[in-house]
């Protein structure tokens, strides 16, 4: 009994860690964002910006759902903006596993909007929903600030080609 | 021929090379005439002794809108005495968001207490206008000589989360500025916000 002590503690070192670097992981800077998607040349990134909060940004999830699962050539991140009005990250964390997100979901953790909207787009109001998308390979890049609709994403794939 | 060609080349050229619409710092704000939810109409005209005006576009509907609300009421208190009143202009859709609707106006503003005009604009011709883009956006107004110009345009604060922990209130610094006759340094800011609910055009 007592030989297995030293691999049982070493086990719950691991499960520890590993779950604190699952808690930490989808916590994420701007300039951390941003060089994640510059690192995935071969994918088309596509970015949405939403919050819990933002009704139509919840109704547009589902087709960011659908895009991830149907096109292995898409890279789908799904950004949330909730720390801006409510730092509680686990109110964002209970949402995704509620509604069973599989696309990647990235909470952004920043402050002061007004340094880091234009950074995003100079376009961008700062709005809710939000949607960049960008081929690292041909330099395009799209952003909208509206809700999208069906076959919406798909022509914005097409314009970046 | 070929010279109207050329010549509507260049106006496709230009309407392309100007895709922004709406007010920038500077501009003339063109009045309005807008329903209250007391039912009487309001234009920027009514407040004679103004100095300038605190525009928010703002709505029922938007939880940015419902943070920021204390903070809305206060910005009233604080400058309308000083000749800078605040007018509320709900910029949603009510055929898109039901709970804008004018009814829903009201009684908001009846629970609210709210002691500043809120008005209606079904047409959305004044958001559409002024260039708003979301709840809540601000638009502080100056006059000069006989007409208003835009002095400010953007978020309340730069936290929406802590009115407490907001290291610069963008509007309150706006307004002083303009008070003391000063150039307003922070002209225009941006923050996270509700889209408008546009209607299907």
């Amino acid at each position: 009994m007592k030989s297995h002590q030293p691999q049982l503690l070493a086990l719950f070192i691991l499960l520890i860690a590993g779950s604190a670097i699952g808690q930490t992981k989808d916590l994420m800077h701007l300039a951390q964002l941003q060089e994640q998607i510059k690192g995935e040349g071969d994918k088309i990134q596509v970015v949405n910006f939403w919050a819990t909060w933002c009704a139509p940004c919840i109704k547009e999830l589902p087709l960011f759902e659908k895009l991830n699962d149907d096109r292995k050539d898409v890279k789908v991140r799904l950004v949330s903006l909730d720390l801006d009005l409510d730092p509680n990250v686990e109110k964002v964390r209970g949402f995704v596993k509620r509604k069973k997100i599989r696309s990647e979901v990235i909470i952004l953790d920043e402050k002061n909007p007004n340094s880091w909207i234009d950074k995003v787009d100079k376009d961008w109001s700062g709005a809710l929903p939000a949607t960049l998308v960008i081929n690292n390979k041909t330099g395009k890049r799209k952003f909208v600030e509206r809700e999208l609709h069906a076959g919406d994403l798909e022509k914005l794939i097409a314009e970046v080609q | 021929m070929k010279r109207v060609i050329f010549a509507l080349i260049a106006v496709v050229m230009l309407g392309a090379a100007t895709p922004k619409n709406g007010y920038e710092v500077g501009d003339t704000v063109t009045d309005f005439s807008l329903k209250n939810v007391d039912g009487k109409m309001v234009s920027l005209a009514d407040f004679k002794d103004a100095k300038g005006a605190i525009i928010v576009f703002d709505c029922n509907t938007c939880p940015v809108s419902k943070k920021y609300n204390e903070r809305i009421i206060a910005l009233n208190e604080k400058f309308a005495s000083k000749g800078f009143p605040l007018i509320a202009i709900n910029p949603n859709s009510p055929e898109v968001s039901s709970g804008d609707s004018f009814e829903a106006m009201v009684s908001y503003a009846k629970n609210k207490g709210y002691r500043f005009p809120y008005l209606y604009d079904a047409s959305q011709a004044v958001p559409t206008q002024f260039g708003a883009t979301n709840t809540p956006h601000v638009f502080v107004l100056a006059k000069d000589g006989a007409s208003m110009k835009v002095a400010y345009i953007g978020a309340i604060d730069d936290n929406a989360s802590s009115a407490a922990d907001a290291t610069h209130r963008y509007v309150e610094e706006a307004v002083n500025e303009l008070m003391q006759g000063k150039q307003v340094t922070t002209k225009k800011t941006k923050a996270i916000g509700c889209t408008i609910k546009w209607k299907a055009s």
